[in-house]
Order: structure tokens, then C-alpha cells, then sequence
């Protein structure tokens, strides 16, 4: 007796819906056996983990806070994958945003006015799109791989930022420590619900992802970018551009992490400092696989991130379990979601050695 | 969007919040005083983060059941300190936050917290519940600058910088001041890693300020790296943090150690005694934060006994190491004979004096 | 420059672009066999803690070498098990292999953290050591040095030269066709990502055995991302991932110098951004110029693949 694998003729929808839950529970069996081990209360650890930060409005809005600049970032990079667009530098384009849009608080600093916030987005946008412009050109003028470039400008932008902070953009006011001055009142995001941090680029997150699931899946360009990625002969003889969906994906993509970049700035930190983001652009990543490529997924994805997130910071703050172990149930709980999608996409059977002369069922001969 | 509210304005829920907020605080039962910890790094770096967990366990030996800590590493500077933060507000009477990049968020969640009491490191701002402390590392670099000025043959000392903020700064110009007072040629190489941790990069640093000429290495950055360096190549080396003898017998003669443990424990007590008060506090030799660790086999007993002077001198308030005449990296005269430099000014420093090559 | 400077700076630079060149080197094989591993950062750190770990208890250089390459593989193994096995995606699973890496070795080093251990030994090649300049600049150095220079003209040779290489690089062409003519594409993809991991475990043990012998959390601070790209640099060709390297490496090091040196113009942020541009104008220089050479990436780089039937 064996075990055969075969691909599903259609992907299992009752599947695709169980196993993430069925994720979640062998995440916390494992956990519970990791934490055990390690002489921590288990169930208690596992709550800190998952529940408690649902549990109260400052926990759900600290989610939407850690949620929004993934699900944002994450959307525009699933555009390029499905393109074959690999940006792995979304964190340089975020910092180029906060730093191009920061610029604009800085200059106008101690005006007010209902132009300021349009006008720092812009240049947040403008930011990012700017430093994904590079690998774009470089790509497609001289056939340079993006990742290297993308992740490569990665660093660069890093001490840009820092040479500003310290340099030119230095808050006078501020003992010569690394930061610019705090942004005015007009140059900072309005807060939607008093007393947290949740602040009006958590709106804009939730609809750039409706925008995303409109412009994939019904639109032309959408239909271009996705068929530019999975058949690229296709594409050509349909006179699709692939010169033209790079450009697109890589713009839209370093417009999207300049813009959320530019959210941290104005909204949670509310001036520029040396280091504004701890990792979201990579973390974006594996949102956007996770969220497999669609956008709704990817919200969900990136609310499932944020959560293991904030949830270890909750469990050290509780009962000081080791950040390593919670990173260590973070990667756990990714394993399973992603190799969850193979009971999604294939069936296991047990074959009896007899049974490989039965001629197999019609269905499954033709996948 | 048309939405534009005025950053904190009301609009829903905001009842809901402010009532959890106020039931976090008024849940805190009688009992052990309950103290928090915020690390920039993690408890393994053997340096910054290392040092202040160590001033944290001195705390529980001292004060035994009387206290309760925890701490949460690897706490990033931007919005996720300050979530952070909130969430140990909720559940503790004193919150130690040990990063400069935490101060503006710290003071936001003290604003919110009026009854927890914040304490942050090497800031500069407080507020009615908000102290700030620091340690004045430059004294220990002063011994150090000593230490080089007699030891160092070659009168020519490699110093590995993180990042060129007034901490550090501060740190080389205490070192070359206290090294050309023994010998005026005296210099001091600066090269800056630009990272506050990069063990691979900081050795690659050490290597080449000992290629180019100098026999003694300081360092501001976190790792034993520069140490191990400085013993494999045979030249003297300051630790940086915390006692880095293991990492190079022969070639530490000492290191300019942090600790917060004495600090720690008044604080705590105050809080207990129901004495805490807001303050800003600099402190230094005297207090117990900064302290050399014990002279290597390079130190001679003459250096060791100069060494010995400078630090009595420094503990009774005789000596400065900021007392003119100082002259900038040009030849100017930055601060006249008979003067020195104010607090206030030193926490700024953004220039660097003659005989630093940065 | 006169020599007295220019040989250890030269040595800085070795010791810069090692760990690279390791870790490169074996992405490179896991790469042309078609499979892309983001978790290089993460095996490099499990072979670091289980390098400095065996040499701390056992003392011998060579279980402890043998131990890092060990931890890298068996990471290597969990990464194979979600993609080959489980055809899970390869990017995500890759990142999520470089979180758990820092996860575990955090837990496995913790009581590991301020102790030293003896440095890996140089050796000595009898006759060529004691050469002037030379001697230091080549035959100065410790094991793991010679065979990450080994390791990339082994690889280079087995690519291009033996049997398995072609089939191992047509399974990275096209998987589809590898299995119709009776290779087995997973079996074979699954050597490739262990010999990865392997090698990513050997540029971990390089660092806390060799660069710098000590154990501290995060202790590759990037290294393993800069590998990554070196591959891609190198256009999958083992040579010029040993030149990616060293020109990385040799950049870093250098600015560091110029800094010494007090030969600096600029602030010191654009210094450090040096190696990242250098690495991104050669390459750049390298794909536009008339030695333009074919830069595609293995055909299957990254696509999941299941045997049918």
C-alpha cells in the first residue's frame, strides 16, 4: 500500500476554506508542545498569542494600525508577482515615501492648511514610485535583474534616511539627536476614534485593496498583468506590453509603500527618525502569498500577520515568553498555512499495489 | 477622502477606549510594585540591552518580593514602542523605556497614564511622570583617553562609532582630550560603521584602523567584536558596555562598563517608599553607572596609578574633562582656559576636537 | 598604499566576502535546480549558533564545521519537506524559514552569549605561508576560507562538466521534461536545497567560528540577504558569485579604509551606501556592455512542481 498524490481537476472549496483554521490548530498543538517544553503555562501563552489582543477596542485598533501598511504594500507587490515582477525592495520605497512626503511637512512646517496632507501624499507617492523606477528602467533598458536592484536601493535608502535625520533634516530644537522636528497639526493624519492610534490611512489601506480587487480581476489591465505572468507568449501575440506591465507594477507598487511609509510618518511616529519601519516591506511578502495573490486574501492575510505580531508583544509583556519562541510560533503558523494549500490543490489517496491495474476514474486520468 | 478629522477629535468609541484604558489602571491590586523594561536590542547582545537586564535582575536581588519586572526585547523604535509601551502602562506601576528613539512615544503614553510612573533613557525631555536619566559614559572614556595617551606607542588610537549622534560624539572628543593632555600629538581615527550592531562590520573597522596605524582601539558600537579584533592583532582595546576580558585578555585594559542596577533599585524603592518624583538625572562615577572594569596585563602600574588618579579625581568633582582651553578639529578655540562645557551643551555636541580625524 | 597596508586590507576583504561566497555558492545550486530558498538569513544563523556550540563543547574545529553545515541542512530539509513535498510557495515559505531560523537560533545561543571560543586556526601551507606578500595574501588563511574558493570551482565543475549537473540543471530548465525522461525532478531538487543549506550553515559557522569567534543574536546582520542577491548578480554562474562577492566585500572593506584614512568627502551614510550601488552600477555595467551575456534565470526558478501520475 502506497500513498498517491494527485492534483485536483478544480482547487477543493470546502478545503480552501477549512484549512486555515486547520492551520490555526496545528500552530497551537505545536506552540503548545514548544511552550510546555520550555517551562511556560501553555494555554495562557497560547491566549496572550491569539485572544487577547482581540479583546478590547485598543487591541483591534492596534491591529488595523500594524494591519494597514502590509495589506497596502502586500496588494501592490501581489500585483507584480502575478506579473512576474519580483520587487523585493517595497521597504526603500516605503522609506522614499516617508522621506519625500516627510520633506513636504518639514518645508511647510508651522503652516496649516487642507493642502498639506493631499500634498505630502503625493510626494509620498511620488517617492516610492521614484525609487521603484529604478529597477523599472533598469529592467527593461538593460534586462538588470529587479531583485537585486529593488533590494540593493533597500540599504541605500536606509542611510539616506539616516543621513537626513542627522544631517540637513536635523530638528534644531532637538539636541542634535537623530530626528527631524515633530510635524505640525496639518501635516499629521486625523485620528478616526479618540484614544487609539487608528488614523485616517487605515482607511485608504481598505481602499486600495477594493480598488485592487476592481482593477485585477475586471478590468483590462488587470487581465494584462495576469496574463503577462502566466503566459507570456500569450501576452505578446496579444500585443501586451511586457516593458509596460513592469513599469506599471513596479509604479504601482513603490507608490503604494511610499504612501504607507508616509502613513507611519504622519500618523503613528509624527516626525522622521532613523528607523520608521521594522520590516514591513518584507513582511509584505509573505502577506501577499499568503493572501494568494488576491486581495481580499491579502487583508486577511496581512490582519493574520499583524496579529502574531502584536499577540508576542503581548505574551512578553504577560509573562515574558522569550521573543525568539513567539517568532518561532510566527514561522510555525506560516509553515502551515502555506503547505495547508496542498489539500487544497491535491488529493492523497492510499493505493493499493493491486489497485495500479484498475483503470483510474476518467477524472482523475485527465489531471 | 473627505473625512479629514482633527487628530485627536472624537468619533466613535472613544468612550469605550478611555473606560479600558481607566479599568487597566484601577485593576492594579495592592502588592509587590510591579516594574517593566523596554530593550532596543535583544537580551543576548551582550552590550546595551544586555547591561540594563543585568540593572533589571539587580533590581529582583535587591529587592525580593517587594518588586515584580518583566521586560519585552527587541522592541523597535517607531509605532510598535509605543504600543508597546501601553500595553506594560496597563499592568505596572514603573515603566523603564532604555532607548533614545522611545522618548516621544514614551511621552505620549505617559500623558495617558497620569498614575504609571515612565522613566527613559538618554532623552531629553520629562514631564510630571516622566523622568529622564543617562550616564555619563564620557567619564569613562576620559579614563580611558588616559590609558592611551601613556600606553599607546605609536600615539595614535582607531575608535569604531555607531552612529555620529552627541552621545558618541561626546565619547571620542572626552577620549582625545584626556589622551593629549599626556601626549599633545595625540590622535584619534574615527570610522563609523553606521549600525548600531554589525559584529562582522566592526571587526572589518578595528582591522583597519590597526592597518593604518593605531595601536589602541576604542569603541561605541555593541559587540565584543572590536575587542576580539584588537587581541588577535596585538594591540590594546577599550570594552564597550559591559567586561569584555573574556574576549580579549591580553588585549583589554579596561572597559567602560554600564550599571543601571544602583539606579534601578532607588527608583523602584522610591516607588515602594511612595517618594518617586520626576526628574532628570545624569549621573556618572560617583553614582555607580559608569565604572572601568578591572586593568588588563597591558596596563602598566604607572598608567594604572594615572588611571587610579583621574578616576578619584573625576569621583570628587576636581576634574572636568570638559575644562578648557578645548580647541575644535581646525585649531579654534572652542572653550577658553578656566571655562568648560555645560550640561546642556555637552548632550548636543556636534563638533569634535583637535586631534580627531572623523 | 604600500604594501604593509595593502595586504591585510586585501586579507579584510577575504574574510569580508567568505561567509558570502559560502552561503552564494550553495544558493546558487538550490537556484539552477530551480528552487528559490529566501531563507539563506535563517540557516546561516542555525549554522552559526551550531557551529559556535560544538566548537564550545567539543573543541574541535572540525565537528564544529561539520555541525554548522549539519544545522543548515536540517533547516534546509523543513524548507524541502513544505516545497517540494508539500509544493508549497517558495517565497513565502523561504521568508518564513529566515524567521523561524532567527527564532530558533535566539533559543538555541542564549546560554551561549559572552563566552569565546579559539578562533578557527590559519594554516600553515608549508614552503608558500612564509612566501613574501603572497604567503599572507594566499596561503595565510583557515580551512573554511580555501573551501569556499573549493566549493565555488567544484561547483562550477559539476554545473558544466559532469553528468549530474546537466541533469540537475535541466530539472532547473524544465521540469516538466527532466521528468518525462525519467528523472526524478523532487529527489533531485531535494539534493540541491540540502546542499544549500549546508553551505548557508558553513557561511553561519564561518562567521561565529572565524570572522568574529562569538555568538550573538542576529550575529549575520544582512549576510544572508547580500547572498541572495550575489546569485542574482552573478547571473547563476559560480565564478561570478565568487566575484560578486569579493567585489562586495572588497567595497565594504575599502570605504572602511578610506574612512581610516581620513580620506573622506562626503558623509559617512553614502560611504556605507557604497557596496549596495557598486554591486547594482557593475552589474548594470556587465548587462549593457558588448560582453553582454545571457542573464536569464533558471526557466523554473520559483515554480512549484508536482510529478503527475
Amino acid at each position: 500500500m502506497r500513498l498517491k498524490v494527485e492534483p485536483r481537476r478544480q482547487v477543493s472549496k470546502p478545503l480552501q476554506y477549512a484549512t486555515p483554521p486547520l492551520s490555526v490548530l496545528g500552530t497551537v498543538v505545536a506552540a503548545f508542545v514548544l511552550f510546555a517544553i520550555m517551562g511556560y503555562d501553555p494555554l495562557r501563552a497560547l491566549y496572550d498569542l491569539f485572544v487577547a489582543p482581540l479583546g478590547n477596542v485598543q487591541g483591534l485598533s492596534e491591529l488595523a494600525l500594524k494591519a494597514s501598511p502590509l495589506v497596502m504594500i502586500g496588494v501592490g507587490l501581489a500585483a507584480g508577482f502575478r506579473a512576474n515582477v519580483w520587487n523585493i525592495g517595497a521597504e526603500g520605497q516605503l522609506m522614499m515615501g516617508a522621506i519625500a512626503g516627510g520633506g513636504v511637512a518639514l518645508a511647510f512646517y508651522g503652516r496649516e492648511g487642507w493642502w498639506i496632507l493631499p500634498l505630502m501624499s503625493l510626494a509620498a507617492v511620488a517617492g516610492g514610485m521614484a525609487w521603484a523606477a529604478v529597477p523599472a528602467f533598469l529592467k527593461t533598458r538593460f534586462g538588470v535583474s529587479e531583485i537585486l536592484v529593488s533590494l540593493m536601493l533597500t540599504y541605500v535608502a536606509e542611510q539616506f534616511l539616516s543621513y537626513l535625520v542627522l544631517g540637513p533634516w536635523k530638528d534644531p530644537e532637538g539636541m542634535n539627536f537623530p530626528q527631524s522636528r515633530m510635524f505640525s497639526d496639518s501635516a499629521l493624519l486625523p485620528v478616526l476614534f479618540d484614544g487609539t492610534r487608528v488614523h485616517a490611512g487605515v482607511l485608504v489601506s481598505l481602499l486600495v485593496v477594493v480598488v485592487a480587487w476592481v482593477v485585477m480581476s475586471r478590468s483590462i489591465l488587470g487581465f494584462e498583468i495576469r496574463t503577462v505572468g502566466l503566459a507570456p507568449a500569450a501576452a505578446r501575440y496579444a500585443g501586451f506590453s511586457q516593458t509596460r506591465v513592469v513599469w506599471l507594477t513596479l509604479l504601482a507598487t513603490g507608490g503604494l509603500a511610499g504612501l504607507a511609509g508616509l502613513f507611519e510618518v504622519a500618523g503613528p511616529i509624527g516626525q522622521l527618525i532613523p528607523k520608521i519601519t521594522p520590516g514591513y516591506g518584507f513582511t509584505a511578502i509573505i502577506v501577499a502569498f499568503l493572501g494568494r495573490l488576491h486581495p481580499l486574501g491579502i487583508l486577511l492575510a496581512g490582519l493574520v500577520m499583524a496579529l502574531s505580531y502584536i499577540g508576542a508583544d503581548q505574551a512578553q509583556v504577560d509573562m515574558g515568553l522569550p521573543n525568539a519562541a513567539t517568532g518561532l510560533v510566527q514561522a510555525m503558523l506560516l509553515f502551515f498555512l502555506l503547505a495547508s494549500d496542498f489539500l487544497v490543490r491535491y488529493r492523497v489517496r492510499l493505493v493499493r499495489p493491486a489497485a495500479t491495474s484498475e483503470p483510474a476514474p476518467a477524472q482523475k486520468a485527465t489531471a | 477622502m473627505t473625512i479629514l478629522i482633527p487628530r485627536r477629535t472624537f468619533l466613535v468609541g472613544s468612550a469605550t477606549a478611555a473606560a479600558a484604558m481607566t479599568v487597566g489602571q484601577e485593576a492594579r491590586a495592592a502588592g509587590p510594585v510591579k516594574a517593566a523594561w523596554v530593550y532596543v536590542g535583544p537580551v543576548g547582545d551582550f552590550g546595551w540591552s544586555y547591561q540594563h537586564d543585568l540593572g533589571r535582575k539587580a533590581v529582583e536581588a535587591a529587592l525580593g518580593d517587594k518588586v515584580k519586572t518583566s521586560f519585552v526585547e527587541k522592541v523597535a523604535e517607531g509605532p510598535d514602542s509605543e504600543r508597546v509601551i501601553r500595553q506594560l502602562a496597563g499592568v505596572n506601576d514603573i515603566v523603564f523605556t532604555t532607548s533614545f528613539g522611545f522618548m516621544n512615544p514614551t511621552e505620549r503614553v505617559a500623558k495617558q497614564f497620569p498614575k504609571v510612573k515612565f522613566e527613559q533613557a538618554t532623552g531629553y525631555k520629562t514631564g510630571a511622570n516622566f523622568a529622564e536619566y543617562n550616564a555619563r559614559f564620557y567619564q569613562g572614556r576620559t579614563v580611558a583617553g588616559t590609558l592611551a595617551g601613556l600606553l599607546s606607542k605609536k600615539g595614535v588610537a582607531g575608535y569604531v562609532g555607531s552612529v555620529p549622534i552627541p552621545e558618541v560624539v561626546m565619547g571620542i572628543n572626552a577620549f582625545t582630550i584626556a589622551a593629549r593632555k599626556i601626549n599633545p600629538n595625540f590622535q584619534t581615527k574615527v570610522i563609523w560603521v553606521n549600525a548600531w550592531f554589525d559584529p562582522g562590520k566592526e571587526a572589518d573597522a578595528a582591522k583597519s584602523l590597526i592597518d593604518q596605524g593605531a595601536d589602541f582601539i576604542n569603541q561605541h558600537t555593541d559587540s565584543p567584536a572590536v575587542v576580539q579584533t584588537a587581541e588577535a592583532r596585538g594591540v590594546m582595546a577599550v570594552g564597550e558596555a559591559s567586561n569584555m576580558q573574556n574576549f580579549g585578555p591580553k588585549a583589554q585594559v579596561t572597559s567602560n562598563m554600564d550599571d543601571w542596577g544602583p539606579y534601578y533599585i532607588e527608583r523602584i524603592k522610591a516607588v515602594i517608599d511612595g517618594t518617586w518624583k520626576s526628574q532628570s538625572v545624569w549621573l556618572g562615577m560617583k553614582e555607580g553607572a559608569v565604572a572601568m572594569a578591572p586593568y588588563g596585563p597591558a596596563v602598566t602600574p604607572e598608567a594604572a596609578a594615572a588611571a587610579d588618579k583621574v578616576k578619584a579625581a573625576i569621583i570628587a568633582g576636581t576634574l572636568d574633562p570638559f575644562a578648557g582651553p578645548i580647541k575644535n578639529q581646525k585649531g579654534e578655540l572652542k572653550v577658553a582656559a578656566g571655562q568648560t562645557i555645560a550640561d546642556a551643551d555637552l548632550q548636543k555636541m556636534d563638533w569634535y576636537v583637535e586631534g580627531v580625524q572623523a | 598604499m604600500n604594501l604593509s597596508i595593502l595586504v591585510p586590507l586585501l586579507v579584510s576583504v577575504i574574510t569580508a566576502a567568505t561567509p558570502l561566497l559560502l552561503a552564494a555558492t550553495g544558493e546558487l545550486v538550490v537556484e539552477r535546480a530551480g528552487v528559490l530558498n529566501l531563507g539563506v538569513e535563517g540557516m546561516m544563523l542555525v549554522g552559526a549558533i551550531c557551529a559556535f556550540a560544538a566548537m564550545f563543547i567539543t573543541g574541535s574545529p572540525i565537528l564544529a564545521m561539520l555541525a554548522g553545515a549539519a544545522a543548515g541542512a536540517v533547516l534546509s530539509a523543513l524548507f524541502g519537506v513544505l516545497v517540494l513535498t508539500l509544493a508549497s510557495n517558495q517565497v513565502a515559505t523561504g521568508l518564513a524559514l529566515t524567521l523561524f531560523g532567527l527564532g530558533l537560533s535566539a533559543l538555541m545561543g542564549a546560554n551561549f552569549v559572552g563566552h569565546p571560543i579559539v578562533p578557527l586556526a590559519k594554516l600553515a601551507i608549508p614552503g608558500l605561508s612564509s612566501l613574501p606578500v603572497i604567503g599572507p595574501l594566499l596561503f595565510s588563511h583557515d580551512a573554511l576560507v580555501y573551501l569556499s574558493v573549493l566549493m565555488t570551482g567544484a561547483v562550477g565543475w559539476f554545473l558544466n562538466h559532469t553528468r549530474g549537473g546537466l541533469i540537475l540543471r535541466g530539472v532547473g530548465e524544465s521540469d516538466t521534461s527532466a521528468h518525462s525522461i525519467g528523472h526524478d525532478v523532487i529527489r533531485i531538487r531535494y539534493y540541491a536545497v540540502l546542499f544549500g543549506g549546508a553551505m548557508a550553515g558553513l557561511g553561519g559557522a564561518y562567521l561565529s567560528l572565524a570572522y568574529t569567534p562569538m555568538w550573538v543574536e542576529g550575529m549575520t546582520a544582512g549576510r544572508g540577504w547580500i547572498a541572495l542577491a550575489l546569485v542574482v548578480f552573478a547571473a547563476w554562474r559560480p565564478w561570478r558569485v565568487l566575484a560578486g562577492a569579493y567585489l562586495f566585500g572588497g567595497v565594504t572593506v575599502l570605504q572602511l579604509y578610506a574612512q581610516g584614512s581620513g580620506f573622506v568627502l562626503v558623509p559617512t551614510q553614502f560611504l556605507t551606501m557604497l557596496p549596495y550601488l557598486a554591486t547594482i552600477v557593475v552589474l548594470t555595467l556587465m548587462s549593457s556592455g558588448s560582453v553582454r551575456s545571457r542573464l536569464a534565470a533558471p526557466a523554473c526558478l520559483g515554480k512549484p512542481f508536482r510529478p503527475v501520475s
